[in-house]
């Protein structure tokens, strides 16, 4: 991980740098991907920026860790707060909280254990045509960030067999387990999509409505599974479009899941992005990509482009408490585990920090259950779709047993995005839930679908002749897993801003929506990373056409 | 590159395109000059270099290039020296590409590089090349003629050739060239017997598997269709020609009145004809790939002509005349005719495999000395046409039996049961495509249906085959309205099944034939196709014994296929919309014809004839001026306007013709025109012209 650009701060535990100045516009405590954003974008509007971690590396919730230190990351043994009150404003301490509860492990950890490197926001990926990769280009991060595809797709878990998600009319005329009847209905049913998107696109363009191709808005109010009735697709290409396209969490078919009901209109919306994202990139095969190293590149990315902007970054710098005004109405600075206090205009902190309440109205409800996302990380031997490296699997609901009634998640990583050793795949699960014990046996049972605990009969290990060996029917072997359990904060402003949990989706955009809310809260007035916000660089008339390598 | 709008031209453009035009003008100037001069020196390469990097299309520039590059190969000694020389026109050719890739006289100028064999060619830069062009447009049909240039060039197995289709495929199926190569190289793989291409079912259900996915997965893309069709016609065609039908039929007797014999009134001309009919088109028909045996003596310069109004040397139908002029009428005898093709490698198909099912049939005819027989005038009076009138009592003429007409398929395809159950398969699937009313689903199954009742009229189930035609028709009926603007092709092809229908065997013939007897005349075999929206002729071999044909009333704007009926004595075609004298051709090979009527038709109506430019004409150079124009510019007839009209009426021998209702008519000199040319004609418009 790389050190802090501005501050030097290489200096020894306890042994604190002096910051100056003692005063800045925003200080943001946390660097995972909304901070770091937010930090991006407050420097690239013109605020000064005081950037702290107590962490040595970036990305607090957000991080890639290497594999060693992922136990004490996910169960924190609590450090004492030593705070040394030295400054005459009045001052609410400030505690941590851990986000992760219920954290199970089985298997032996392979060796070289550090060369895996562990995400904490998985399964996650990037849509090509993702807002996340626009904000990248934008902010000039995409310098900082390698990308390799899902080369893969997606499998659909459907009745105890793994099917290629058929996405594209390539895929569709290629694909083999689908019925000539369903292959008709699936891309007529694409091609009615595409048309909506087009004439949408064109219209919203021209600032006139042009009819023709648009689905009308009686067909855009309904439930999507109850369009995709309508479209005589059968109960597989349902759930593939559902749940492996249109993304949805919850059971559709559920009479009583009203919460999680994905409409039309929403979906459309996914469906769009998916279909424009395929193709974006000359060199990205399918829809989604991923980042070499980790997700934690990303936030790191941002750090730097606010660093170049000129905000200022100190790590391994924790914050004790808050600093309150005479009133006892707004946070006004914070107070660093050195002593030094901080003024600011306006704070931001992660969401592993508990922000004391003051008097004052809260500006957001706080909802009284916390939705929560059962996640695995998963070490195994060899690849779940042949010659594949990278592939997203989807679990509908129903699928694993009668209970289920969320979709689980996984996405295969392989070496070639330098996660994990060559012969090696890292697999990550997660699925929403609303208490632990539905939530891990939803992520135990799709481990057991697709993996074997039982070690095959060589067992020198997983070299590579494991993997070619691995044919249809034969699952590859689990070396190592990890459950556990991790609530979903929402992003909630104030005087001082909380920034949203990783949550349960496969890419980050309602992250990326709240993270520019709370920015239009800080500066109701300034664009969020507007384009020209890019430092120049000598190449960046390649126009990020080819954004993996 | 495909499906991309064009946007309207700027003004602006307009002033830059008019810039180009000069600078281009200045430059087409120059090349000319050098060309004219022969001044093949650096700069004045350089100059056609110029006009080719804007201007692709300039083909003088590229004939001038090779006339330069040979002159100056020629003070090159050295293989580096030529190399390089080569890598520089090479280079041009690129350049041009990258202005137009798809430049006709760009690729043909690589094309003949490469065919100087000067130097080893670099195939992996030629290959490299290809990539890049069919990434960028992977249907540019150049590039895969190129492809194929190179690969037959440098010997590439077309194994591996049809692997790349099948890449190319995958990555998209809308690519009509990828599909048509791949049709080619498995017609030469099965051929050849190829290793993995032995069998010829096993491949061709492999392909409809694969072709189905596409047309399944996106209904409303052609390109699969293409291919559907041309599999389609693999399938359910034989592979070698055969005959079907002929005139005279074998055994039967022929005369010019004998109730007992089939009447020729082509004898009265002093000739008999000899017609074969073949299920495709073929040629080499001759004296020696066709023996005719005879007690007669025929003389042994018969000639074999195919009878079709394309000049292509293929004809489905061929005629040969035997001279009997020289007869003594008196003489009762009978002559006998044997006619005999064996296994000859001479008569060849379009697609190149030979006849291979001999036949052999006989025929006798002779010649009568009554008192018609000597009467030089036998059509004398008006010849009325009733069609509204029903036809009298079915008369089975005793002097045909239906099946005599065809020649029966000796050789039933072996694979002809898998044939029919391919296509049943195929019909099945099709029927079950999620109606979307797809016109490619209608005209495939349409021609499926089709298929399949072609098979069975091999055989004798005609019930089912009535029910595959009856359900093809309705597709037709369907794609006339669903798909307006190919409308004449859907009427077209429901001509050919009406036509299949009426005359597949002789109950359903029998409704509309009948025997016609004239006072002082033998009588005609006649058969009325009326009101039936009849649009064009097909399944003539089975009429070739017709000698009055009534198809009024109906919507003919084509009578190609009616060269074969080589009795017809009689023809009515008014009240259709045949549009031009050239569409009238097929006329002009039957010796016997004697009576016409044309009359409302749309002749003269349209200012464009859209038959013109297949047909010979003077302006095509096959048709040198003859005397008839000589004789009509003397009657002041406007000779380059009527060339047509004088081209057949020169070319008929008319007793009666009926042609009011026409445009042509208004005209001034038509009707001179006419009685110039038909010295003969008894009755013009059902009045008396001498």
């Amino acid at each position: 991980m790389a050190d802090a650009p501005a501050a030097g701060g290489c200096s020894p535990q306890q042994d604190y740098p002096t910051i100056d100045p003692t005063s800045f516009d925003v200080v943001i405590c946390g660097t995972g991907l909304p901070e770091s954003v937010l930090a991006a974008a407050c420097a690239a509007a013109g605020k000064s920026v005081l950037h702290i971690d107590p962490n040595p590396f970036y990305g607090s919730l957000f991080s890639s860790l290497p594999f060693p230190s992922l136990p004490s990351f996910l169960s924190p043994s609590p450090s004492p707060s030593s705070a040394s009150s030295s400054s005459s404003a009045a001052a609410v301490d400030l505690r941590r909280r851990s986000m992760y509860t219920e954290v199970e492990t089985t298997g032996e950890a392979p060796e070289p254990s550090r060369r895996f490197t562990v995400d904490l926001v998985g399964p996650r990926v990037l849509y090509c045509a993702d807002e996340a990769v626009d904000l990248l280009i934008r902010s000039g991060g995409s310098h900082h960030v390698e990308f390799k595809s899902v080369e893969g797709g997606t499998l659909l878990y459907w009745e105890g067999g793994l099917y290629p998600v058929p996405d594209s009319r390539k895929a569709i005329f290629k694909d083999t387990t689908l019925q000539l009847t369903e292959k008709n209905l699936l891309f007529r049913f694409f091609k009615l999509v595409q048309s909506h998107i087009a004439a949408d696109a064109a219209a919203a363009g021209e600032g006139e409505g042009e009819a023709s191709g648009k689905l009308p808005d009686e067909y855009l109010d309904l439930p999507f599974v109850e369009f995709l009735k309508q479209q005589r697709l059968s109960p597989k290409m349902r759930a593939v479009v559902l749940y492996a396209i249109g993304m949805a969490d919850y059971d559709q078919d559920g009479v009583d899941s009203c919460d999680g009901l994905l409409s039309t209109r929403e979906a459309v919306k996914t469906i769009a992005l998916y279909s424009s994202s395929i193709g974006r990139f000359a060199n990205a095969e399918g829809a989604f990509i991923y980042p070499m190293y980790g997700h934690g590149e990303l936030p790191q990315a941002f750090c730097r482009c606010a660093a170049v902007k000129g905000a200022l970054y100190v790590l391994r710098m924790p914050a004790t408490s808050l600093l309150v005004d005479e009133d006892k109405k707004r946070y006004v600075g914070i107070r660093l585990a050195s002593g030094q206090d901080i003024m600011c205009q306006q704070l931001i902190v992660d969401p592993s920090y508990e922000i004391p309440s003051l008097d004052m109205p809260c500006t957001t409800p706080v909802s009284n259950s916390p939705r929560k996302v059962a996640r695995g990380i998963c070490i195994i031997s060899s690849s779940v779709k042949r010659d594949s490296s990278n592939v997203l699997v989807v679990f509908p609901p129903k699928s694993l047993e009668e209970e289920q009634v969320t979709a689980v998640r996984v996405l295969q990583l392989s070496s070639n995005l330098a996660v994990c050793p060559p012969g090696m795949f890292m697999a990550y699960l997660s699925t929403p839930c609303t208490d632990a014990f539905t939530g891990k046996k939803c992520i135990s049972k799709a481990i057991d679908a697709l993996f074997t605990t039982k070690a095959s009969d060589d067992l020198e290990g997983h070299s590579e002749t494991t993997s070619e060996n691995n044919t249809e029917g034969v699952k590859p072997t689990l070396l190592w897993s990890c459950v556990y359990l991790q609530e979903i904060t929402q992003g909630t402003s104030g005087t001082a801003l909380s920034c949203p949990m990783p949550d349960q989706n496969l890419d980050y955009r309602s992250i990326l929506e709240s993270t520019k809310k709370l920015f239009s809260d800080i500066c109701p007035n300034e664009e969020f990373l507007p384009r020209n916000s890019a430092p120049k660089y000598a190449d960046d008339d390649s126009d990020s056409s080819e954004i993996t390598r | 590159m495909h499906g991309r709008p064009r946007r309207p031209a700027k003004p602006e453009d307009a002033a830059a395109a008019e810039a180009k035009a000069a600078k281009l003008r200045d430059l087409q100037e120059h090349v000319l000059r050098n060309h004219h001069s022969r001044t093949y020196t650096k700069e004045a390469l350089g100059l056609s270099f110029k006009l080719l990097e804007i201007n692709p299309e300039a083909y003088t520039a590229w004939n001038y290039r090779k006339l330069a590059f040979q002159h100056n190969l020629g003070e090159l000694s050295e293989p580096e020296a030529v190399k390089s020389a080569i890598d520089d026109e090479l280079r041009v050719v690129e350049v041009a590409l990258r202005q137009n890739p798809k430049s006709y006289g760009a690729w043909y100028h690589r094309k003949w590089l490469l065919n100087q064999k000067l130097a080893p060619v670099d195939f992996k830069r030629e290959f490299g090349l290809l990539d890049k062009l069919l990434k960028m447009d992977a249907r540019n049909f150049h590039g895969w003629n190129y492809r194929r240039f190179l690969a037959g060039f440098m010997g590439v197995p077309e194994e591996e050739e049809l692997k790349y289709t099948m890449d190319k495929i995958s990555d998209n199926f809308s690519n009509y060239s990828a599909w048509h190569n791949r049709s080619i190289l498995l017609s030469n793989l099965l051929i050849k017997q190829s290793k993995g291409f032995e069998s010829k079912q096993k491949i061709f259900s492999e392909e409809f598997e694969l072709v189905i996915q596409a047309l399944f997965t996106d209904p409303r893309d052609q390109s699969g269709w293409f291919y559907h069709l041309w599999l389609l016609a693999q399938t359910s065609s034989p592979e070698n020609p055969q005959l079907i039908a002929s005139w005279p039929s074998n055994g039967s007797n022929c005369s010019l009145s004998s109730l007992n014999s089939i009447c020729c009134y082509s004898l009265k001309e002093g000739i008999l004809p000899i017609v074969l009919f073949f299920n495709e088109p073929v040629k080499g028909l001759s004296s020696s790939s066709v023996r005719l045996n005879s007690d007669l003596v025929v003389g042994k310069n018969i000639q074999w002509r195919p009878l079709s109004v394309t000049d292509s040397g293929h004809s489905n139908c061929w005629v040969a005349y035997l001279e009997v002029s020289n007869l003594e009428y008196n003489s009762l005898q009978q002559f006998s005719v044997e006619v005999s093709i064996t296994n000859s490698d001479e008569i060849v198909s379009r697609s190149g495999s030979n006849y291979n099912c001999p036949v052999h049939f006989s025929f006798t005819f002779k010649l009568s000395n009554n008192d018609v027989a000597q009467d030089t005038d036998p059509i004398h009076d008006l010849i009325s046409w009733n069609c509204s009138e029903p036809l009298p009592s079915h008369v089975n003429p005793s002097c045909i039996s239906f099946e005599q007409l065809k020649i029966t398929n000796t050789s039933v395809h072996k694979e002809s049961n898998w044939h029919l159950e391919r296509l049943s398969d195929e019909i099945e699937l099709f029927r079950e495509l999620p109606d979307d009313n797809s016109k490619f689903a209608k005209l495939t199954l349409a021609r499926l249906l089709l298929a399949c009742a072609a098979i069975k009229s091999r055989g004798s189930s005609l019930v089912e085959r009535k029910g595959y035609c009856d359900e093809a028709l309705g597709f037709y009926n369907d794609l006339i309205h669903l798909d307006p603007s190919h409308k004449r092709y859907y009427e077209d092809e429901r001509s050919l099944v009406l036509m299949d229908q009426l005359t597949c065997d002789m109950d359903a013939l029998k409704k509309y034939f009948s025997v016609k007897v004239l006072s002082k005349l033998a009588p005609l075999n006649h058969v009325q196709l009326c009101r039936l929206s009849l649009t064009c002729i097909g399944f003539a071999e089975r009429l070739l014994w017709v000698q009055m044909l009534d198809l009024s009333h109906n919507n003919l704007r084509s009578i190609e296929g009616l060269e074969a009926l080589q009795q017809l004595v009689c023809l009515n075609l008014s009240n259709n919309h045949i549009s031009s004298f050239t569409a009238l051709e097929p006329l002009t090979k039957i010796v016997s014809l004697k009576v016409l009527d044309l009359s409302s038709n749309e002749i003269g109506s349209h200012p464009i004839d859209t038959t013109r430019y297949i047909c010979s004409s003077p302006f095509s150079h096959k048709v040198e001026a003859c005397e008839a124009f000589e004789e009509c510019r003397k009657k002041n007839i406007n000779v380059e306007e009527f060339w047509d009209a004088i081209l057949f009426f020169k070319h008929v021998n008319l007793i009666q013709l009926g042609f009011k209702g026409n445009a042509v008519v208004d005209k001034e000199n038509f009707r001179t025109l006419v009685l110039t040319l038909n010295p003969s004609l008894k009755w013009l418009d059902g009045a008396r012209v001498h």
